[in-house]
Formats: structure tokens, C-alpha cells, sequence
């Protein structure tokens, strides 16, 4: 049960905060579509983090829900990934963030629909759907600013690199992963990275960018080891929950 | 004496609260009605994952049948089987067009990463000579559309399945 609300919480905690990070865009986005596509995936993401959520608190079984496991932990019992923390930087670097998480996601929610857990596989099929615009939404821009201009190719060939290093933990593994693996729960993550690195091959070669070599590969995330960044997003989204206990709209 | 087919019945008089020309029934997001003694249970489905709707449709609900003099109703939420565009009514999807909004049009596979955007008619002119803008629109379960024709912007209610 501990492995199952650990895995839970890191699913969970990896849509909460990519929604959070998309939400910040909310009235600067370099044009009225874009700021509207970014905040339905933000709306999209935040849906799935609150079934998610939900379903960890109730397997904790300390009488919690899913807006005070979001809104009142520590920093160091979050278990998304360090991908999904980064700043989002200029458009492009959102996007190249937005293309790995959808990339891996895509594949994830496919092999999870078949989970041995009921209500996992019910959010699988349901937010697949859903990610598969995302996807599509992301890899177009990754190509149209890769293959774009001399400057939007610069910049985010900049992205990728300074985001690559976060991609190995996409697919990382322990006692956990390995538990929910052999009880059927969890989707192989060797099997789902096959299917990333085909989908970020193409759309990387049909955007003329080009994967650094020899890079160090962070992760830590997964082990409530974050980046400074996460601070920042808890502060502003805990802000009213901290300030008003028990708030509600 | 209250049965199912009343409380369904009912039900035709909850419209969506983002939509408001379709109700909740023609939607397809009613799975389920079931009564045992006094107790009236409707499960509803979200369209998508993050609608910001559920909850005040889940208070029409209980507020619709109040008005009938039901007063012990719950509503809960299932997420599998995933609603489907395939759910929404032929009537409900004329009362779009009268609306202007392109209801949701078959396409193709969506494993394929990369295929021309689907071609939506004018909910105006019915010319099939359309643009899409954008992928997102003012709800989730919209995109982006214009007419190359009449130029009317208009928002199409994408295919989900």
C-alpha cells in the first residue's frame, strides 16, 4: 500500500506541477491562441492531478483530500519530476519542456490503461485522450521553431540543451517502480522510454535539432530531491492555504 | 411515485453551463440513474479531465430536482468508460450548428502524430473551405476555426475518442 501511494503521488505530483508551471503563462503568452492553448493543457493537466490526488489520499487513509495534499506539504514530499519544475524560460524552452513530458506521457497513459488498478486505469484512459493533443500541439512547435528562423533554431536549440539533462528521469527506477512493475500495476519503463526516444527522434530530426552528447543526467526528484525552482512554485501556489487554513472558493 | 425514467425525464431541463443550447442528456455526460427507496443517484462523466463545469453541473442536478420535490440525491463521478464525442446526440449536435458551432466530425487516427487538420464545414455558410487557428479554444473541448469563404471565426467542438 505504501508503494501504491508513493506511485500514486508521483504521477499525481508530476501533472500538478507542469499545470502549475503552464498556468503562470495565463496573460503573457506571445499570442492570445497560445495563451489559451497553454492554459486548457494547464486545466487539463490540473484535472488529472486532482483524480490523482484524490485517489493518493484516499489510499493513505489519513482522512486528507486531494487540495491538502496539493496545497500542504513540504517542498521535500513532493516526488515529481526535476522536468517539470524548470522555469519556463522563453516560448520555446515551454514548448521543448512541454514536448519531452507529452512525449513520455503519450506512451505511459497508453500502457497504463491496462494496469492491474482499476482506478489508474481509468485516468490512463481518460487523460490519454487528452495528451495526444497535447502531444501534437507540442511537437508542431518544436519543429516550426527548430526548422524556423536562424534565431528561433538558436534558441531553441539552447532549450533543448540546457533540458535534456531532466529526460533520463522521465524513466527513472527503484524499489518502487520495481514493485508496482512485477504487481502489474506500473507499465514497464523500459517499454515506454522505446516509444519516447522513437516519437523525440522524428520530431527532433524534422526540426533540425540536434541531442547534446555527454551530458550529466540530474535526477532526484522522484526521492523529494528538488531543484531551487520547486520553492518558488510552492510559495505561490501554498500562499492562500498557508495564509487562510481551509479556504474555499 | 418516483422512477427512472422520470428522474431522466427531468434531467432534459439541466443545460450545460458552458453550452448552454444542449442539455446535459444531449451532452452524453449521464451515465447512470438509479433509485432505491427515496434515494436518487445520477452518475455524471467529465468530458475532459480538467473541466471546471462538473461541479456546478453536479449542483443543477440536485437543484433541478429539488424543484420536484427530490430531495435526497447524490451525484458522483466516473471516469471510465472516457466520454467520447461519439455520445453527443444528433440533436444535440443540429442545436450546435444553430448555435454556431461546429459539432465534432469524425477524424482520423490520432496515433498518427502528424496529419492536415481536419476539415470542419462552416456552421454559417456550410463551406467546407475552413481554416483551424488554433488546436485550443474558450473551453476545453474546443478549437479554433475560420471560414475562407464568409470569414466567420467560429469554434469547433473537437473530436474526443
Amino acid at each position: 500500500m505504501e508503494h501504491l501511494f508513493e506511485y500514486v503521488l508521483r504521477i499525481g505530483d508530476d501533472s500538478l506541477i507542469l499545470g502549475q508551471r503552464l498556468a503562470e503563462w495565463c496573460g503573457h503568452g506571445p499570442i492570445l491562441e497560445e495563451d489559451i492553448a497553454m492554459t486548457n493543457i494547464s486545466l487539463d493537466l490540473i484535472g488529472q492531478a486532482t483524480t490523482l490526488l484524490d485517489y493518493a489520499a484516499k489510499i493513505e487513509g489519513k482522512g486528507k483530500n486531494a487540495d491538502q495534499l496539493a496545497f500542504l506539504r513540504f517542498d521535500k514530499d513532493y516526488r515529481n519530476l526535476l522536468l517539470v519544475e524548470q522555469p519556463n524560460g522563453d516560448f520555446g524552452m515551454t514548448m521543448m519542456r512541454q514536448f519531452f513530458f507529452d512525449a513520455f506521457r503519450k506512451p505511459f497513459f497508453e500502457a497504463l490503461q491496462h494496469s492491474k488498478d482499476e482506478q489508474l486505469s481509468a485516468i490512463a484512459e481518460k487523460s490519454l485522450k487528452e495528451t495526444r493533443y497535447h502531444l501534437k500541439h507540442s511537437s508542431e512547435w518544436v519543429i516550426r521553431l527548430g526548422d524556423g528562423t536562424e534565431e528561433s533554431h538558436q534558441r531553441i536549440q539552447e532549450s533543448l540543451d540546457a533540458l535534456y539533462r531532466y529526460t533520463d528521469e522521465l524513466f527513472y527506477s527503484d524499489e518502487v517502480q520495481k514493485a508496482m512493475e512485477s504487481a502489474g500495476i506500473a507499465p514497464k519503463m523500459d517499454d515506454v522510454r522505446s516509444e519516447w526516444n522513437k516519437t523525440v527522434d522524428y520530431v527532433l530530426n524534422e526540426a533540425t535539432l540536434k541531442i547534446p552528447d555527454n551530458q550529466w543526467k540530474f535526477e532526484g526528484g522522484r526521492r523529494g530531491m528538488h531543484s531551487e525552482h520547486l520553492g518558488y512554485i510552492l510559495a505561490d501556489m501554498q500562499y492562500m492555504q498557508r495564509a487562510y487554513p481551509g479556504l474555499e472558493w | 411515485m418516483v422512477n427512472e425514467s422520470v428522474i431522466w425525464n427531468y434531467l432534459t431541463e439541466v443545460a450545460d453551463p458552458e453550452i448552454p443550447v444542449l442539455t446535459i442528456l444531449d451532452l452524453g455526460i449521464v451515465r447512470k440513474v438509479s433509485i432505491e427507496g427515496d434515494h436518487v443517484q445520477v452518475t455524471i462523466t467529465p468530458t475532459y479531465s480538467g473541466c471546471p463545469a462538473m461541479k456546478l453541473i453536479e449542483d443543477e442536478i440536485i437543484a433541478k430536482l429539488r424543484e420536484y420535490k427530490i430531495d435526497n440525491v447524490d451525484v458522483d463521478l466516473v471516469l471510465s468508460p472516457a466520454w467520447s464525442t461519439d455520445w453527443i446526440s444528433e440533436e444535440g449536435r443540429d442545436k450546435l450548428r444553430e448555435y454556431g458551432i461546429a459539432p465534432p466530425e469524425d477524424e482520423v487516427d490520432k496515433s498518427v502524430l502528424f496529419s492536415e487538420p481536419t476539415v470542419v464545414p462552416c456552421p454559417k455558410c456550410q463551406s467546407r473551405n475552413t481554416r483551424m487557428i488554433s488546436l485550443f479554444g474558450s473551453t476545453a473541448c474546443k478549437a479554433q476555426y475560420q471560414c475562407n469563404e464568409c470569414l466567420e471565426p467560429f469554434d469547433y467542438f473537437k473530436c474526443l475518442k
